[in-house]
């Protein structure tokens, strides 16, 4: 057993300032801008795709699709050997792995349709059934005189290094055409992906537009097969789409930046790969999409995750200010208007609730910061503002416990607990209502 | 032993029964998946060990099968953890989980292969993903008297050792927990009422698919994994229409799967002319999914084909019926014998009179000559069962169920070829 190589040995040379600024801004030498200017508009491309494979919950027929593109290029490349052109020609591989792609979607559909195979199965059979043909084509290559099939394990993991100008510009064409497209019929997939049977009686060819759809989803895949791999490709398809999901409920915007975080991985994937040895541009183009999506996922206003727990902090805050003045307004009803409470019978009285004894000294300290209670002689009394808020919420609390005895039937015994959670949440036009249809119950007594 | 044998013994045999093993593990499991709508968990996992292989490769510095074994069913629980948690916490469609969380973990893990070239590892990435059973070589003694010693057992690949552990431990696992299993594949809320947590049945399923994947992709590769799980359990449900019977029958055709796909593998190629036998591997992946084929399309009770012989049969027999019926009208109107031209209006072309009088002559219920159609006796029988038949329930349409006069007619047309006996005798009642 060696040694583990000490970790300066790995570390590989770093790229001069000079170099980053060249790559950076397309100088970087004429394979490496088509390379980057592929990935960029492919990301871009797939951005926009994606989102409506993901409104579509097509996530994983996408990833069917690309793994099924292996025994399309492989099949094209054997013909091609056999026909005696040059079977490594892009296109030609290219075509076939579209052509393979799409039997495969078919497949999913036809299999789909019998009522004892689910989607799910059938994705997985698809992705598993066409890339093992895959496998069987591919050691048919290895076996077979004159090709050897080096270049085509590239499209398994991808490898932009491999990948000179000619490829790059067949990359961006196609990545370019699937950007015109999908922005061209943005206002028919909408439709399609949010009504589809509002679109069928209003005329519009549902199907085709479907067909349309997954023909772009196809170019996407194909466009990505040679520099990201036809494993990680599905990624560029889901990833920002998912990611843009959090940050916006508009189409337009989802649309917009879906495509801006596709374009910037595809920069960034390709820029870092074109930089640092050993860094694969389909890997690095997603663990950047990864790294955004946990971004997204953390960080974005209204559904993230960190916005989620400040709401829900904040919302127990305020239920606990409510439940503390009510109470203190119960015994200041109880004493007289005015009167001075005193600590340790609020916090016995608070005990009754389940609270500890500093929890109750912590919000009594925060009610008077916020000028809510003020503190007396031997105790504690509330200010007007503190004491208009105590009367409401046990306004309210009478009021859900009246209505839900006299109108949803429940015992007198079980109302106080489900009353204390929803005393809180009460809008106003709601409490209007309570108010009626409580007073009209006793006008028909 | 002759060289044949010893060949075989040598290297067929090690193949056939590691894909073997590893089909019937995968396929116990696959059940379950199938029945969760869970497919594609299979295929998650199994892309997401990659990081966890090459981590425990790098901390460990060994290819000590257990130790990588360990780390690609760490990384595969994380996946599995990691996607619910996306799912719950940041409300994502279940799919785009799976995706986002595997395609991150696998370009992570190809990454850290790359870096862990740098360090002379000699990790091959395309065995992890399509494997290589052929690579699986046993070298017992030639001699017969030899072989038969316990010895020779110490120079079974040690891969045949850990797909013996997964199958056993999975045979066990679904043996132990079958009533869990189901209950909480078919109804989990009813499971967590009765005391067998459906989440935690989750859990449990997952770590031991996990490790199924990690034990058998050495054998078949990670992607053709999911081939195994899925194509068996898919095909057998289609067969089946029972639990327990589905689990069994998917561990036969797994069977066949991995021996028909390594077989074809090794002599299909010859077969078409070509030198070299393929990749065993990626034939039984095929093999799988064709079975899906084979049994979407011929299952006896489910397969497409005995569907559309059945209602073949069915719009035979209304063809037929609708003939009769419109004789025996005609019989009633004064005309014994009604001609095809006639009966063509009634039937809608006389492609279908020519289709149903040949139908019903063969089965001796109406006779043919040259002024027309007339019913035989026995053909009147079964007319004037039809007509009360359309008669009761056209009155029980109106009378009961509220349809206009004017369309009960129509309904009852149709349901008159299909109403069995009980339905009519209390569709009769008042």
């Amino acid at each position: 057993m060696h040694a583990p190589p000490s970790l300066a040995q790995t570390v590989d040379a770093l790229p001069t300032w000079q170099e980053i600024v060249d790559t950076l801004l397309l100088r970087g030498g004429y394979n490496t801008t088509w390379v980057m200017i592929g990935t960029t508009l492919l990301g871009v491309a797939a951005g926009i795709i994606g989102c409506f494979a993901l409104l579509r919950k097509r996530a994983l027929v996408a990833d069917a699709l690309s793994h099924a593109t292996l025994p399309g290029i492989a099949a094209a490349f054997i013909v091609g050997t056999l026909l005696g052109t040059d079977g490594k020609s892009l296109p030609v591989l290219l075509v076939g792995a579209g052509a393979s792609g799409v039997l495969g979607v078919v497949v999913i559909q036809l299999l789909h349709r019998h009522p004892r195979v689910r989607e799910d199965s059938a994705i997985a059979i698809v992705l598993s059934g066409f890339f093992g043909a895959g496998i069987v084509l591919l050691s048919v290559i290895q076996g077979m005189r004159s090709g050897s099939q080096g270049g085509l394990t590239h499209f398994i993991y991808g490898q932009t290094a491999a990948m000179d100008h000619e490829d790059a510009i067949v990359m961006s064409v196609i990545a370019g055409l699937a950007l015109i497209a999908s922005l061209g019929l943005l206002k028919e997939f909408a439709l399609v992906s949010f009504n589809e049977g509002f679109a069928r009686v209003t005329g519009w060819p549902v199907t085709l537009i479907d067909l349309v759809m997954m023909a772009l989803t196809v170019l996407g895949v194909i466009a990505g097969l040679q520099a990201v791999g036809l494993i990680l490709v599905v990624a560029m398809l889901i990833i920002p789409a998912a990611s843009a999901r959090f940050w916006t409920d508009r189409l337009r915007l989802l649309v917009l930046i879906s495509a801006l975080i596709g374009g910037v991985c595809g920069y960034a994937g390709a820029a870092t790969s074109a930089l640092l040895p050993r860094k694969p541009a389909g890997s690095v183009i997603v663990l950047c999409g990864g790294a955004l999506f946990v971004l997204s996922l953390l960080a974005a206003p209204r559904r993230g995750v960190i916005a989620g727990v400040v709401r829900r902090v904040a919302l127990r805050v305020r239920i606990a200010r409510d439940h503390l003045l009510e109470q203190l307004h119960e015994m200041e009803v109880h004493d007289g208007m005015g009167s001075v409470i005193a600590a340790d019978r609020l916090v016995d009285a608070m005990g009754l609730r389940g609270w500890s004894r500093s929890q109750t000294r912590v919000f009594l300290l925060m009610l008077r910061l916020r000028g809510l209670i003020e503190r007396r002689d031997g105790g504690i009394g509330l200010s007007d503002r503190g004491r208009e808020i105590g009367a409401r919420v046990a306004r309210n609390h009478a009021l859900w416990a009246r209505y839900l005895i006299e109108h949803a039937d429940i015992a007198p015994s079980h109302v106080d607990w489900t009353v204390d959670r929803v005393e809180h949440v009460l809008r106003e036009d709601i409490v209007r209502r309570i108010e009626r249809a409580i007073a009209d119950t006793e006008a028909a007594r | 032993m002759s060289p044949e044998m010893y060949r075989f013994i040598a290297i067929d045999l090690p193949a056939m029964l590691g894909g073997l093993m590893a089909a019937v593990t995968c396929a116990l499991l696959g059940n379950f998946l199938v029945l969760r709508r869970q497919a594609l968990m299979g295929d998650a996992i199994s892309h997401s060990v990659l990081p966890g292989i090459v981590v425990a490769f790098l901390v460990a510095q060994t290819r000590e099968p257990l130790v990588m074994l360990l780390g690609a069913a760490a990384s595969g629980m994380v996946a599995v953890v990691l996607i619910e948690l996306v799912r719950r916490v940041g409300r994502v469609d279940p799919g785009a989980s799976m995706g986002v969380v595997f395609s991150v973990l696998f370009a992570l893990g190809v990454l850290l292969l790359e870096q862990a070239a740098v360090r002379h590892v000699d990790l091959d990435a395309d065995c992890v993903l399509y494997g290589q059973p052929e690579y699986m070589t046993w070298l017992p003694p030639a001699q017969w008297e030899a072989f038969f010693r316990v010895s020779t057992l110490g120079l079974v690949p040690r891969q045949l050792w850990l797909l013996a552990g997964a199958l056993v431990l999975c045979a066990g696992f679904v043996a132990l927990m079958f009533k869990e299993l189901r209950i909480a594949s078919f109804d989990p809320q009813l499971a967590t009422t009765q005391g067998v947590s459906a989440r935690l049945m989750h859990y449990l399923l997952m770590v031991v698919v996990a490790l199924a994947t990690v034990a058998a992709f050495e054998a078949v590769g990670s992607i053709l994994v999911i081939a195994m799980m899925i194509g068996p359990a898919v095909s057998a449900r289609l067969l089946t229409d029972r639990l327990l019977s589905q689990v069994f029958v998917s561990v036969l055709l797994a069977a066949v799967g991995a021996v028909g796909g390594y077989w074809l593998a090794a002599v299909g190629p010859q077969a078409v002319g070509l030198r070299h036998s393929v990749s065993s591997a990626g034939m039984m992946a095929v093999v799988c999914a064709v079975m899906v084929g084979v049994c979407v399309l011929l299952a006896p009770r489910h397969g497409v084909l005995s569907h559309r012989l059945r209602q073949r049969r069915l719009a035979r027999r209304v063809l037929v019926e609708d003939l009769l019926t419109t004789l025996l009208r005609a019989r009633r109107a004064g005309d014994a014998s009604v001609t095809h031209e006639r009966l063509a209006s009634v039937l809608g072309g006389l492609g279908r009179v020519r289709q149903g009088v040949e139908a019903a002559s063969r089965e001796g219920l109406i006779d043919v000559d040259a002024a027309g159609v007339r019913l035989t006796s026995r053909g009147e029988q079964v007319a004037s069962r039809v007509l009360e038949t359309h008669r009761t329930l056209q009155r029980y349409l109106v009378e009961q169920v509220g349809v206009l006069p004017s369309h009960a007619h129509e309904t009852a047309e149709r349901l008159e070829h299909v109403v069995d006996d009980e339905m009519l005798r209390r569709a009769g009642e008042d």
